[in-house]
């Protein structure tokens, strides 16, 4: 518990944080992309067809991954900035900063692989289930949240803006999540469930779970490298920051 | 020197009184800015005759969901003005350095806000219903789920008027950060009223409706006064 | 960067001049003082009430000058009746204009009727932002006056202004100039 703590205040300072970070950020990467390239491998090349959509069903080991990963990532993001709202924490404004694009584009990875999916197995290119309208939906509270950052011309109150957005965000994605699950009960035209999780046999979902570990993996490594980045941004006017940049130019 | 104050903290009835009752009165000098979302409402619903074909069919399907988006497009069309002028004339510092606790004075401007935008529209809401030829039995459902919803508008409204108050072009900045979590109200709205034009009972949506509004009164206020203070900054 | 190492102290009494060119943050240092914007380090202690007149004076323009005060004082907590009110924008030189929409006034008689509430009585502390902006010689000689009989009743205030207020023992602060 004490040793939390010291983490917590550890965490007061941006400047522990980058020195501290760059190892961590390079270890989950590795072990992120690893994970990721087994597991692709594995479900894309290795496991066994799906008895009723074939083979393009395999989209399903970069398409769910994606999708957690844009939820989870948000939640992270609203986390941080109800830290920052709570305990003024520079370096939670730092990981909102970083987190929303990362996960903006695995909405949009969600999407995409949804479509992919959707096309052999539909026939269209776009529909309209409560997967893929949540999915939406997320990448527009997203943007909203770059959008608003990105408008706000002074740093700190771009933050604390975002912050309350992302929080805000954050409590209505249940809200949300629920009623676009009863709109597609009401307007079902047929039941689309792109996932059948519970009635999945071992050779297909271990490459699954393993795809999803090794994209979180890389989920935390890139959002280590991308924190990392906006401590040197925010902090450029410090001394150790010139120091650094100084120290590197050839 | 006339007395004219003791060194008392201000009651709280009495700021939102106040509160309210300024707001109100601003709103009435106005006579314009009251139609203008009302005329936006009318003008958008017969949009769509015109777009989609007069073909009273057609239109009675998709009166729901048009009825209801466009309830949304009117409220945060209006929504920028919410805090917008009080930042401009200096009066929105005054209701920070003053008004403790602020979401006191926020609530009565949101409610100042419904009374002159949402309700309007909620009774607007049959002669809408009208044109788009709304099976009449659905009609008292539309009017209880916009009674119901736009006070939810108004209050996730306010939360993006207040991060966006000094933002210019923040007009457009708002709709984008709100349409997304205006998404469960739509849906709900209007899938109460289908629900009625399918013969099922809209009882369920209704219910969720006013969870969620109860929500959103004892949430949004305090989110609201927080980015006012953002806003401000 | 506004600036630095700035240590203030406001006593009872204190009449404080803020000068400066433009630009040179005095409207930036009153808004941190009053508490409107956090973006500094360091540290303000009120120790009571305090009343701000900004730069845009706070004053809604589709109102009358009684509409607009009695919106303050009831938002400040005080008690007044209209005709105290009323009295109030006597005082300040808008007889007859109590009634009469903001904006049909002239930017001075706007500035007035802003000013007004400081009139209230109930705030020790004042921080004005450019008092004696568009108003004539009658005008800045009521701003003295008000000034001069909040010092004497034991008030203090911080006025940002780039043109002299003209009062005795007014204490001065430079913004912006070397060192």
């Amino acid at each position: 518990m004490g040793r939390l703590k010291t983490v917590w205040h550890r965490l007061g300072s941006p400047r522990w944080f980058f020195e501290i970070s760059g190892p961590w950020a390079i270890g989950a990467t590795a072990i992120g992309l690893t994970g990721i390239v087994v597991g692709l491998a594995w479900g894309l090349a290795i496991a066994p067809p799906d008895y009723l959509q074939g083979n393009s069903f395999r989209i399903m080991y970069l398409h769910v991954p994606a999708a957690i990963l844009s939820e989870s990532c948000y939640i992270l993001m609203g986390l941080a900035g109800a830290v920052l709202l709570i305990w003024r924490m520079k370096l939670a404004d730092m990981v909102v900063a970083a987190a929303a694009p990362i996960g903006a584009v695995f909405c949009v990875v969600a999407l995409l692989t949804g479509a992919i999916w959707g096309r052999p197995t539909w026939g269209t290119w776009w529909v309209w289930d409560a997967r893929t309208t949540s999915m939406l939906v997320l990448l527009f509270l997203y943007f909203g949240v770059m959008a608003l950052r990105q408008a706000v011309p002074r740093e700190e109150t771009a933050g604390r803006a975002a912050a309350i957005l992302a929080v805000v965000g954050m409590v209505d994605i249940p809200i949300i999540k629920y009623s676009v699950d009863w709109w597609l009960t009401l307007h079902q035209t047929s039941t689309f469930k792109l996932t059948s999780a519970p009635s999945m046999p071992a050779e297909m979902y271990l490459p699954l779970l393993v795809s999803v570990l090794g994209f979180y993996a890389f989920f935390f490594g890139v959002l280590l490298f991308g924190v990392g980045n906006e401590v040197l941004v925010r902090e450029r006017r410090t001394q150790w920051v010139n120091d650094l940049v100084r120290s590197r130019q050839p | 020197m006339t007395a004219a104050a003791l060194d008392r903290a201000p009651s709280i009835g009495r700021a939102f009184t106040a509160q309210l009752q300024r707001d109100l009165t601003i709103a009435f000098r106005s006579r314009s800015e009251l139609i203008n979302p009302l005329m936006f409402y009318v003008m958008g619903i017969s949009m769509f005759p015109l777009g989609v074909g007069p073909g009273a069919e057609r239109l009675s399907e998709i009166a729901p969901g048009v009825l209801w988006v466009l309830a949304l497009l009117s409220t945060l069309l209006s929504l920028d003005a919410l805090f917008r002028r009080d930042f401009d004339d200096g009066t929105l510092e005054q209701l920070v350095l003053n008004v403790d606790p602020l979401f006191v004075g926020v609530l009565a401007k949101v409610l100042a806000h419904w009374l002159v935008i949402g309700l309007p529209l909620t009774l607007l809401s049959p002669l809408a219903a009208l044109m788009l030829f709304l099976p009449g039995a659905a009609v008292p459902t539309l009017v209880l789920t916009l009674l119901l919803g736009t006070p939810i508008l108004s209050l996730l409204g306010a939360v993006g008027a207040a991060l966006t108050v000094g933002l210019k072009r923040g007009g457009l900045l708002l709709t984008l950060i709100i349409l997304p979590l205006y998404v469960p109200v739509l849906i709900l709205g209007a899938g109460a009223v289908t629900a009625v034009i399918d013969g099922v009972d809209p009882s369920a949506q209704l219910a969720w409706l006013a969870v969620i509004l109860a929500l959103m009164l004892t949430l949004t206020p305090f989110a609201a006064a927080l980015a006012l203070r953002v806003g401000l900054e | 960067m506004l600036f630095k190492d700035l240590d203030l102290e406001i006593r009872p009494g204190d009449l404080i001049e803020l000068t400066g060119p433009n630009g040179s943050g005095k409207t930036t240092l009153l808004r941190c003082l009053a508490g409107l914007t956090g973006d500094f380090d360091g540290e303000v202690r009120r120790g009571g009430r305090f009343s701000y007149v900004g730069h845009r004076g706070g004053l809604n323009l589709q109102l009358t000058p009684l509409q607009n005060l009695r919106w303050s004082a009831a938002i400040e907590g005080s008690d007044a009746s209209d005709g105290s009110l009323s009295s109030l924008l006597e005082k300040v030189g808008l007889a007859g204009y109590e009634l009469t929409p903001c904006q049909q006034l002239s930017a001075g008689q706007q500035r007035r009727a802003a000013l007004a509430r400081l009139c209230f009585g109930n705030a020790p502390l004042w921080l004005l932002d450019e008092p004696l902006t568009a108003l004539d010689d009658a005008g800045c000689g009521l701003v003295r006056e008000l000034l001069e009989r909040h010092r004497a009743a034991g008030g203090a205030a911080l006025c940002a202004t780039h043109q002299p207020l003209g009062l005795e023992r007014t204490m001065q602060h430079a913004l912006g100039r070397a060192a």
